[in-house]
């Protein structure tokens, strides 16, 4: 069968795409510019279907307790939210990682800080990658560039929360969000039993049969011995991801002198910029991370051999921009192109930007 | 082929929405597609703009510097994309409402009286399906059969009866322009 | 005679529940906790439902609950038991799911998410145990405390034009059409323990039957935190507390 070929917003892939991967759980509560995700899924209806539970709760701080709560019984279970309401959730977010809980938070992120603006943005880089609430920890953080993507990204990001027992992020924006494309759907899928649960995830909290002794998710540790321990477990799992789970994508780079470096919808503004370009007869290619947790640092250490220099565009004042710099380590110049304030640069700009810094290019 | 499209005008008018036909015109053409509003919180009567790309190949940036294609339905969206189509390009544009006329001559200009035509045919949602209709009719990107199984898709089964009264409208707003009339020497 | 000759089982009055682990409780000597913990490891027990439950412990002095009380169970953040319980029980609907929660944990920072839960007739039993003081803290002032009581906030007593009032929470969700059983409970005396025992297995009762959110509040003493021994805390609590907290069921759907 010919896989049927729809047109919607990168919000609604998400949730049709949740649907499909058999999601047991899905918490939110509106905030522009990702209302659709809830919207479209009480739309829906998928409790008739899959039975997935919907809710809209009385804030994203009771969205994500919900989400741990729901992830503490090992079922598949996210929310999604913008910025600010992204903000709210960060101290659920740390308790979900200390937890070691698979779960799915989807940032379609709007500029701020602050209430800020309902238009696009990326500034919530730091937050995403350097772990936004108290305490050392991460999520996977996957940024799609494409509506394609928002749907592929949720069973990605549930396989890899399953995977390694640690919360992934969609870290989308609100252009990815909002614009409509062409999407394939992933195939239905069932939910999963209680007793695939009971079987795959052990440490699930699902009422303590008489076969096993009590399971208490709890992420206090008073002892600091035992803590620590609990800490160097989680950066274990950490450099476990950090080896096997780097994802990025290059264009053009074969020959390239340059190189853009961005995510997320900004990668698609410079690869237009970049076909321009290369009309033009200009060496440019571009490197679009797509987890940016963990980040292709050796991919970028490795171009910073081989290119003359790197251009880092985003919608922010400059955060990426730091990845780049530690994983370039001084080898190449590198500089940074941001638009602020739901601001979007277009291709012209982007490329302006590379040859204002690299004039060279341009020869 | 590829068209880059934007279609600006106060909310309320349906620029959205003749924007997503298109987009759903392009599906069913089976060409690739993008749809990118500037949202906002304006319902009616703010400004409102889309940018739709329909490829033969995969399309890279949604947002974009420069445009084939304008069309323009108040004056500040004139203001605002006048300038931005390409040499050569397409500029559409309701007069009613504009005081400042488009100035440029290196560009394809027309005007469409989709206002009149609106109120001749006592249907105030037909005016963004005019304006499709002329804009088919000046660059024919897609057939009407697929607009018309687009708008299908695009309309809640409950709005399906509206079908004919759009078909109506586009062949208006075809009737309301006459390609090569305005065309650059 | 031997200890041996006594201990048979024919002269057995008392044991420990089952549930109720071996782990010494780092609850004060005198503390409500300890008496209420045993009433829910009984109750389980009794319903056949310990190995269908599911605790949710909060922020505060029973946030140990869990390693006491042979079930499973998930530690929530300060104040949000209501949420966690929300996403465990929608997701698991055929389990007994219930909040374990103090005045400050419920009553202050978690009164957003106890509002709607019991707005939203989660079928979650709360259980409240409202002593008038954030005990595990260190003794501060919780919503709950008295006006004139002095805590390690009030060292000269809760004024209520600077903190407020004591806040009647309780009274607060029976308004709500989300409960259908609000009844406030106390343990200090043979008697009332057996009240707050039925009132917990009615709580139990009602999520399981999908009646909606029950909150069984037990007026509790916190001696230490009040600064007493644990006999001069009860007469202080029915002479104090009573008067502001009257004991009976504030709501009870079944029953009306």
């Amino acid at each position: 069968m010919k896989e049927e070929i729809k047109l919607m917003k990168g919000n609604e892939a998400i949730a049709h795409a949740a649907i499909r991967y058999g999601v047991d759980g899905y918490f939110g509560y509106p905030i522009t510019p990702q209302s659709e995700v809830l919207e479209t899924l009480e739309e829906l209806m998928p409790w008739e279907t899959t039975g997935m539970v919907v809710l809209q709760a009385e804030s994203e701080v009771a969205a994500i307790n919900m989400v741990y709560g729901g992830a503490s019984t090992g079922k598949a279970v996210m929310t999604s939210s913008s910025s600010p309401g992204v903000s709210l959730m960060q101290e659920g977010m740390s308790y979900i990682a200390a937890g070691e809980l698979p779960a799915l938070v989807v940032n379609v992120m709007r500029g701020g800080p602050g209430l800020g603006t309902i238009q696009p943005s990326q500034s919530d880089y730091f937050q995403a990658t350097k772990g936004g609430g108290h305490g050392d920890y991460h999520f996977i953080v996957l940024a799609p560039s494409t509506v394609q993507e928002m749907a592929d990204f949720v069973g990605l990001g549930f396989d890899l929360a399953f995977k390694y027992r640690t919360p992934a992020m969609i870290l989308a924006d609100g252009i990815v969000g909002q614009m409509m494309e062409k999407v394939v759907l992933p195939e239905p899928r069932p939910r999963r039993t209680d007793r695939e649960i009971a079987e795959q995830c052990p440490w699930a909290v699902t009422g303590r049969p008489a076969t096993r002794k009590p399971n208490v998710l709890t992420t206090l540790e008073l002892d600091s011995a035992k803590m620590e321990l609990n800490n160097i477990r989680y950066q274990q799992t950490y450099r476990t991801i950090e080896e096997n789970e780097v994802r990025y994508q290059e264009y053009y780079t074969d020959d390239a002198d340059y190189i853009f470096v961005a995510f997320g919808s900004i990668a698609r503004i410079c690869l237009k910029a970049i076909e321009d370009a290369r009309a033009a007869g200009m060496k440019v290619g571009l490197i679009r991370p797509i987890t940016l947790w963990p980040f292709p640092t050796k991919a970028i250490a490795d171009y910073s051999q081989r290119v003359k220099g790197m251009m880092v565009v985003e919608l922010n004042a400059g955060q990426m921009v730091e990845d780049v710099r530690l994983a370039v380590n001084g080898n190449i110049p590198v500089y940074h192109y941001g638009r602020m304030g739901g601001i979007v640069p277009n291709p012209q700009e982007a490329l302006d930007a590379l040859l204002k810094h690299f004039p060279d290019a341009a020869q | 082929m590829k068209q880059e499209i934007i279609i600006a005008g106060f909310g309320g008018q349906g620029v959205l929405s003749m924007g997503k036909i298109l987009a759903y015109a392009g599906l069913i053409a089976d060409l690739e597609v993008t749809w990118m509003p500037a949202y906002g919180p304006e319902q009616r009567g703010g400004t409102a703009n889309v940018t739709v790309i329909l490829s033969d190949n995969p399309i890279s940036s949604p947002v974009l510097d420069s445009f084939d294609t304008a069309v323009v339905l108040n004056q500040q969206s004139l203001d605002k994309f006048e300038s931005k189509v390409k040499p050569g390009g397409t500029l559409i544009y309701d007069p009613y409402g504009i005081h400042h006329l488009p100035t440029r001559t290196d560009i394809n200009i027309y005007p469409v009286d989709a206002m009149d035509a609106t109120i001749e045919l006592k249907s105030a949602k037909s005016y963004n399906m005019i304006i499709l209709g002329a804009l088919l009719k000046i660059n024919p990107i897609v057939t009407i059969d697929s607009v018309m199984a687009g708008l299908k898709k695009a309309l809640p089964e409950r709005h399906h009866h509206l079908l004919p009264v759009n078909r109506e409208a586009i062949t208006r707003g075809m009737e309301l322009v006459n390609p090569g009339e305005n065309t650059i020497e | 005679m031997k200890p041996e000759d006594i201990k048979r089982s024919e002269n057995k009055v008392y044991s420990k529940p089952e549930l109720l682990n071996d782990t010494p409780m780092h609850y004060c000597p005198g503390c409500s906790h300890g008496v209420v913990h045993k009433l829910v490891s009984e109750v389980l027990k009794e319903m056949g439902m310990e190995h269908k439950s599911i605790g949710v412990a909060p922020v505060g002095c029973a946030v140990f609950a869990y390693s006491y009380i042979d079930i499973d169970w998930i530690e929530a953040a300060h104040g949000r038991a209501p949420a966690v319980a929300t996403g465990a029980k929608r997701l698991n609907p055929d389990r007994l799911v219930f909040t374990y929660q103090g005045d400050g944990d419920l009553a202050a920072i978690g009164t957003a998410e106890t509002i709607h839960a019991a707005n939203r007739a989660e079928n979650i039993a709360i259980i409240f145990i409202n002593n008038a003081i954030y005990g595990m803290t260190g003794g501060q002032m919780a919503p709950t405390t008295l006006e004139g009581q002095k805590t390690a906030t009030t060292p000269y007593g809760r004024r209520v034009d600077l903190n407020g009032y004591p806040l009647k929470i309780s009274n607060l969700l029976a308004q709500l059409d989300g409960t259908c059983y609000v009844t406030r409970q106390a343990v200090h005396t043979p008697a009332a323990v057996r009240k707050a025992k039925s009132a917990i297995r009615q709580a139990f009762e009602n999520s399981m039957a999908g009646r909606g959110t029950s909150v069984v509040e037990i007026v509790s003493t916190c001696n230490s935190g009040w600064k007493m021994s644990p006999a001069k805390a009860n007469e202080w609590m029915v002479e104090n507390m009573f008067p502001q907290y009257p004991l009976g069921d504030i709501k009870n759907i079944i029953k009306e």
